[in-house]
């Protein structure tokens, strides 16, 4: 009788359990046989070529691709220096009676719905930007050589720039509080050493603290680039969609491979086009696979695998 | 240690705290403290935007009526609200126990061949960007058993969403059950489902409460799956079988559209969202606080 019920409920948590990864089972093949067409048929072409063409039947991803990397960039250059200070800040300098209510309200950051993001992007990032922002980088790195291309062309708000500010703005509360961890991770001896050798508490830090931790801050760099690769709603809402040529500048409307599907998925009328926008998918899915396995590898080995305490 | 005394061995004629460097500490300080100053007071002006921006569209009618066709002034998101909320039932419903169900199995199970493999789809799961769930849904669910878009494969894309997070934050908190009381409850004869069932979940309560208030928190603002899933209705509806409006898609869609009235009535709902969400998160770190003491 106990037996049999001690049965009966691990087949029941085993049953519910092996749905989760049925679940991803679910996703990769479903996803894998509806861009199956598409596949086939452009190949690796796909990737390389940007002419998106649904009247003749080419689909070519790479301008989508390009959007993607270049907001990525602009998200992380922006984002990682602030949030790395800030996690430096809230996890050594920081008086310790508000560390937790200033680290609670970077968090916060997280919480907003990327649709609101988009929302506030749209109203009030990109007029600013507009007016303001772009015109003084155009008349000032603009004007340098080389890197003023980045600048160049006519500034509409709505562009690839506007899609990285914002996502800098959003991978900023995960990139922090994964710097933050794994500063706080950091045992306490290896400050203390070099304190007691005389290093100011910055000195200390520069030194002793944040080699050690750097495994797992470019881990959390990592994991904010997998969180801005695959965001959507707010980027969709800033980025452009218009333009599909890879020119080198910030100042042009883009695509990313979010927006992509997000913007053309209803409107895919043939079988080939359909295919080809869940192909968009299938490499929203294999970045993120990856990219997050290479975060996780490089957190886990700042934190966990260091028992508390360790001197190296 | 090694590396402190290495480290500082590369740190040329730095005996002294002299001025220059007492100087670098303070430049460099001020710069971190900045840095923090810049996220916080993003979120203050981010917020600031959604209130003052949101607060006028907030009349009896924009929790009461329908919304007007296009171009007409007046009406309300009340079935965006009633979606959403309906949604985050259907999807809890969906999502806690499964979620729940593999965190008992990763933990009270783990000798198993599979723990470590839902684990692993889990994690991998809860890194996949929510618009690639949202194909995937709509795959299954729009395109095959449904045959059109609803609000069940809204609740089922936002419940592939929230297991990964619920299963997680359980795992850890049974994990924070003392061996002890299993021991104990193991050794008056008790079988495994009844300790694991009266014994192990009772004590992790609180914790499963947590994750279940954090999975609805972070799925209630999710936008781009729904899109391609419950896909937004003007008019009334609670039938979860076909279309259902929620608060994401109608601000994308007030958004978008060239009627200021719309965009105050977007601002709204952002501001009905994000004090929802904000009173569930603070709930969380009460939650959070009172397990800790």
């Amino acid at each position: 009788m106990t037996r049999t019920a001690d049965r009966a409920f691990a087949a029941g948590v085993t049953a519910l359990a092996l749905l989760v990864p049925l679940t991803l089972a679910g996703i990769a093949a479903l996803v894998l046989i509806d861009s199956w067409p598409s596949i086939q048929r452009f190949g690796f072409a796909y990737l390389t070529t940007s002419i998106w063409d649904p009247v003749h039947v080419i689909f070519g991803a790479a301008a989508y691709v390009y959007g993607t990397v270049v907001t990525t960039i602009v998200a992380v250059l922006l984002a990682a220096p602030i949030a790395v200070g800030a996690a430096i800040f809230l996890s050594e300098f920081a008086p310790p009676r508000i560390r937790g209510i200033l680290a609670y309200l970077i968090e916060l950051l997280a919480y907003i719905p990327s649709i609101v993001y988009g929302l506030w992007a749209i109203f009030v990032m990109v007029p600013v930007m507009r007016a303001t922002v772009e015109p003084a980088l155009q008349n000032t790195l603009g004007r340098v050589p080389v890197i003023g291309q980045l600048f160049s062309g006519p500034i509409v708000g709505l562009d690839l720039l506007s899609g990285g500010v914002v996502l800098a703005i959003m991978i900023l509360p995960i990139l922090t509080a994964v710097s933050r961890e794994v500063i706080l991770a950091v045992p306490p001896t290896q400050r203390e050493a070099m304190i007691g050798l005389g290093a100011t508490r910055w000195e200390a830090v520069r030194h002793a603290v944040l080699p050690y931790a750097r495994p797992g801050i470019i881990g959390g760099v990592v994991l904010g680039v997998a969180r801005a690769f695959g965001e959507t709603m707010a980027v969709t809402m800033v980025v452009g969609n218009s333009s599909r040529d890879i020119t080198g500048s910030l100042f042009v409307p883009g695509y990313t491979l979010a927006s992509a599907i997000a913007n053309q998925f209803v409107e895919a009328d043939s079988e080939i086009y359909f295919s080809a926008i869940v192909e968009v998918a299938v490499v929203l899915l294999l970045v993120a696979i990856v990219v997050n396995g290479i975060a996780r590898v490089l957190i886990r080995r700042s934190i966990a695998d260091r028992p508390a305490g360790a001197v190296v | 240690m090694a590396t402190a005394i290495v480290a500082m061995a590369t740190v040329p004629e730095r005996h002294r705290v002299t001025a220059r460097r007492r100087l670098t500490e303070r430049v460099v300080v001020s710069l971190l403290g900045l840095a923090t100053v810049l996220g916080i007071v993003l979120l203050f002006l981010i917020l600031a935007h959604v209130v003052i921006n949101g607060l006028p569209a907030l009349d009896l009618a924009f929790f009461t009526q329908r919304p007007k066709p296009f171009g007409e002034d007046g009406g309300g998101v009340e079935p965006a609200i009633l979606g959403t909320l309906e949604l985050a039932a259907a999807s809890g419903l969906l999502a806690i126990p499964i979620g729940i169900a593999a965190a008992i199995f990763v933990v009270e199970y783990r000798s198993g061949r599979f723990a470590a493999p839902v684990r692993f789809a889990a994690e991998l799961i809860a890194g996949l960007p929510s618009i690639v769930i949202g194909v995937f849904v709509w795959a299954l669910l729009v395109r095959g058993w449904v045959g059109h878009y609803a609000g069940i494969a809204g609740a089922v894309a936002l419940a592939v969403i929230m297991v990964p997070i619920v299963a997680r934050t359980v795992e850890e908190v049974l994990k924070l059950v003392p061996h002890s009381l299993r021991e104990a409850a193991l050794a008056l004869g008790a079988p495994k489902w009844k300790v694991i069932l009266r014994v192990v979940v009772p004590t992790a309560r609180a914790g499963i409460a947590t994750a279940a208030i954090l999975a609805i928190a972070r799925s209630a603002g999710e936008t781009a799956p729904l899109l391609l899933t419950a896909l937004g209705n003007d008019f009334f509806s609670t039938d979860l079988l076909r279309p259902i409006d929620a608060l994401p898609l109608r601000i994308y869609r007030y958004a978008l559209s060239p009627y200021e009235d719309w965009h105050t009535k977007a601002w709204g709902a952002s501001l009905v969202l994000v004090t929802v969400i904000g009173l569930l998160s603070l709930a969380l770190r009460l939650a959070v606080r009172r397990g800790a003491r």
